[in-house]
C-alpha cells in the first residue's frame, strides 16, 4: 500500500468541503483547559543521523550484562529465522487487518497461533493474543465474572504467590468492575500455596481461583489438589501458566479431574526478545462452553461457496464494533506481530524443541542453585520442585549485593523484599538455556567474592 | 407479513408474553423479531431465581451477524429459561411462539400483563415501524 501524505491543498480542501477553519477546529469540543497549548517542552527535531548516534550511545549504556533476572520475563535463545520471517514485508504488521478476510495469510498465522496455543495448553479454543500477561489474567479474571452467572459474589482468591505484577494490574484493569481479589497464604517451607490455606473460604460463593504454574517463586503448586478444590466449592480456575514449562509440566486443560476454565499467561518467552519491558503478548485460552465470554478476535477455519478452504474472523457478536458497551472486552485487536514471532518459533522448535529448552532450563536453575548455595551466607528459601527460578535468602540486605554485582556487569536476580518483606534478604533467581557452565561459575565466584566485601546484617 | 397470534400481548422491542393457567408467563421473542435478526446461533437464557423489572435486559439473542438483548416485558422472578435453546437456538427461528420459548416468569402484578400491546396494536406497530 502506498503512503502518500497530504498536501497542504488537499488538508485546505478537505477542510473546505467540511466547513472548518483550520484543524485546530477539529478540537474544539476538547475544553481549553485539557489542552497542551505549545510545545515547547518538546526539543527540536534532530537528523536520523543525530537519532541513531544518540540511541546507540543510550542503548551502549546498558552493556551486556549476565542476566540471572526472570521475574515474568525470560532470556531464551531465539533462532535467527524467527524474526527474520518475521520482519518479511508480507506479515509485518502489529495489527489483525480490518478487512481481515482479504489477508487469508494473516489468518492462517492466527489461526495456526490459536492451534498450537491450544494445543500447548490442553485447552479447546485460544484468542489470537492479548496484550501482555498481566492483562491477561486481568481479562481471565472478568471473563470468569461474566461466565459464572451463578456466582454472585465476584469473588476471586488469588495466591500472595501469583506475580505481585500481575495481582496489581488486575486490580487496575479489573479493579473498578466490582471484582474483589481475595489473598491465600503460601507455605514458608515449600513457597506453595497449601489446601488448608484454602480451607477458610470453603462453601462459601468464590467466583474463580487463580492458580500460577510455576508460581512467581518458580516453586510447582499442587494444581491437581487446588483445582478439584476449587470446582467442589463451585468455583471456576484459572490458571497462569509459563509456556515453555508446558513442554515438561502436565498442561492446565488436564488439571485435576476435570482441567481448568481460562488458561492465560505472558507469551514472551516463545521467540520475544527482553527489550526493556516489551512489546510482549498475552495469551488466554479456555473450553468451548465459555467461548462467548472470551475476549479478543478468533479466527476460525471455513470453506468459501465453492468448498474451498478459508479463514475468517469467527464470533464476532462478542466484540465491540458488534455489541458496543456490553462487548466481552475491548480488546478487538492483538499483539499480531509478536504473536507471529511466537508461531514461528513454536514451528521451528516443534514439542521436541520446546521440552529440550524446558529440561535445560531446569537443568541450569538446578546447576546455579547448587553453585550459589555453596557460598557462604546464601541459602535456598523453598524445598520441593521447582522449574527454573528459586528463592535464595542471603544474610544481609540484598541491594548492595545486587548494585555490587551490577559493576561487575552481572544482572543477579530480582530482589522479592518490596513484594514479599516476610521472606527478609530474599532474590529470585533464574538460568535458562542461555547461561552456560563458565556464566553459572562467573556469578558465583562474583558472589562469593561481593559478600566477603559487603557487610553483614 | 409476520405472524401476530391473537392470544398473545406484545411489547414495542418485540417479545411476546403468553399467559399460562397458573399465573405465570411465558416470554420469547416475535415471528418478526426472528425475521430480522435471521438464523439464531446462540441465545443465552436467565437463570431461574433471578429478580428482573420491566425493561431489564435478561437474555442475549446472538445470529450470524448480531446480538441483541431481550428485555423482560414484566417485572418478577424468573422460574426457568428454555434449556433447550442452548443445543438448538434454530428453535427461536423455527418456532418462535412454541418450542423458542426463552423464559417463565412469575410476574409481580398481574396489572403490568394488560398494560402491553394485544395483537392488533402490535400490528399496528409493526406497520408503523415499516
Amino acid at each position: 500500500m502506498a503512503y502518500i501524505p497530504h498536501t497542504d491543498e488537499d488538508v485546505r480542501a478537505m477542510l473546505e468541503a467540511i466547513g472548518a477553519r483550520d484543524i485546530d477546529d477539529l478540537f474544539d469540543e476538547i475544553p481549553a483547559g485539557l489542552r497542551i497549548g505549545s510545545l515547547d517542552g518538546v526539543p527540536p527535531a534532530l537528523s536520523e543521523m543525530e537519532v541513531s548516534r544518540l540511541m546507540s550511545d543510550r542503548a551502549g549504556r546498558d552493556g551486556r550484562p549476565l542476566n540471572f533476572i526472570g521475574a515474568g520475563a525470560y532470556e531464551h535463545h531465539i533462532p535467527a529465522p524467527v524474526w527474520a520471517i518475521t520482519t518479511r514485508g508480507e506479515i509485518y504488521s502489529a495489527y489483525t487487518p480490518y478487512q481481515a478476510e482479504a489477508s487469508q495469510g494473516t489468518l492462517q498465522g492466527i489461526y495456526e497461533y490459536q492451534t498450537m496455543m491450544a494445543s500447548l495448553t490442553g485447552m479447546e479454543v485460544s484468542n489470537a493474543s492479548l496484550y501482555d500477561g498481566a492483562s491477561g489474567l486481568a481479562e481471565a479474571c472478568l471473563m470468569a465474572i461474566r461466565a459464572h452467572r451463578r456466582s454472585k459474589s465476584s469473588r476471586i482468591l488469588v495466591p500472595r504467590a501469583l506475580n505481585p505484577a500481575y495481582r496489581r494490574c488486575t486490580e487496575a484493569i479489573a479493579g473498578t468492575q466490582d471484582l474483589r481479589l481475595e489473598e491465600v497464604s503460601y507455605d514458608p517451607k515449600s513457597g506453595c500455596t497449601p489446601l488448608d490455606a484454602l480451607r477458610p473460604w470453603e462453601g462459601q460463593d468464590i467466583t474463580a481461583v487463580v492458580l500460577q504454574q510455576p508460581n512467581f517463586f518458580g516453586q510447582l503448586e499442587d494444581v491437581d489438589g487446588i483445582t478439584d478444590w476449587a470446582r467442589a466449592q463451585g468455583a471456576l480456575v484459572i490458571a497462569v501458566v509459563n509456556p515453555t514449562s508446558l513442554a515438561l509440566l502436565r498442561p492446565p486443560g488436564e488439571w485435576g479431574e476435570k482441567g481448568v476454565d481460562i488458561a492465560c499467561g505472558e507469551g514472551q518467552p516463545l521467540g520475544v526478545p527482553l527489550s526493556s519491558g516489551g512489546p510482549y503478548f498475552g495469551f488466554l485460552t479456555t473450553r468451548m462452553e465459555h467461548v462467548r465470554q472470551m475476549p479478543g478476535r478468533i479466527v476460525g477455519r471455513t470453506v468459501d461457496l465453492d468448498g474451498r478452504s478459508g479463514f475468517t474472523l469467527t464470533l464476532q457478536a462478542r466484540e465491540q464494533h458488534i455489541r458496543r458497551g456490553k462487548a466481552t472486552s475491548n480488546i478487538c485487536t492483538n499483539q499480531g506481530l509478536l504473536m507471529t514471532a511466537a508461531t514461528i518459533y513454536m514451528a521451528l522448535l516443534g514439542p521436541a524443541g520446546l521440552e529440550r529448552v524446558a529440561s535445560a532450563c531446569m537443568a541450569r536453575t538446578t546447576e546455579l542453585v547448587e553453585a550459589l548455595t555453596r557460598v557462604r551466607g546464601v541459602r535456598r528459601a523453598f524445598d520441593g520442585p521447582r522449574f527454573h527460578e528459586a528463592v535464595l535468602q542471603l544474610d544481609r540486605p540484598v541491594q548492595p549485593v545486587l548494585a555490587a554485582l551490577a559493576e561487575r556487569g552481572i544482572v543477579g536476580g530480582h530482589d522479592l523484599g518490596r513484594d514479599y518483606p516476610e521472606l527478609g534478604h530474599a532474590l529470585l533467581v533464574c538460568a535458562t538455556e542461555t547461561r552456560t557452565r563458565e556464566d553459572i561459575a562467573c556469578y558465583a565466584a562474583a558472589l562469593a567474592d561481593t559478600l566477603g566485601r559487603v557487610a553483614a546484617a | 407479513m409476520s405472524n401476530v397470534p391473537g392470544d398473545l400481548r406484545f411489547t414495542k422491542s418485540h417479545e411476546w408474553v403468553r399467559t399460562l393457567p397458573d399465573g405465570s408467563v411465558e416470554i420469547g421473542v416475535t415471528d418478526h423479531a426472528q425475521g430480522a435478526l435471521g438464523d439464531l446461533v446462540f441465545v443465552e437464557v436467565p437463570e431461574a431465581g433471578r429478580q428482573v423489572r420491566a425493561g431489564d435486559a435478561f437474555a442475549v439473542v446472538e445470529s450470524v451477524k448480531a446480538a441483541s438483548d431481550v428485555y423482560s416485558p414484566l417485572g418478577g422472578e424468573v422460574l426457568a429459561g428454555n434449556d433447550a435453546l442452548a443445543a438448538q437456538p434454530e428453535l427461536v427461528n423455527q418456532d418462535p411462539y412454541g418450542q423458542g420459548w426463552i423464559a417463565r416468569l412469575k410476574p409481580a402484578t398481574t396489572a403490568e400483563v394488560e398494560a402491553l400491546l394485544d395483537a392488533a396494536q402490535y400490528s399496528e406497530h409493526l406497520a408503523s415501524e415499516g
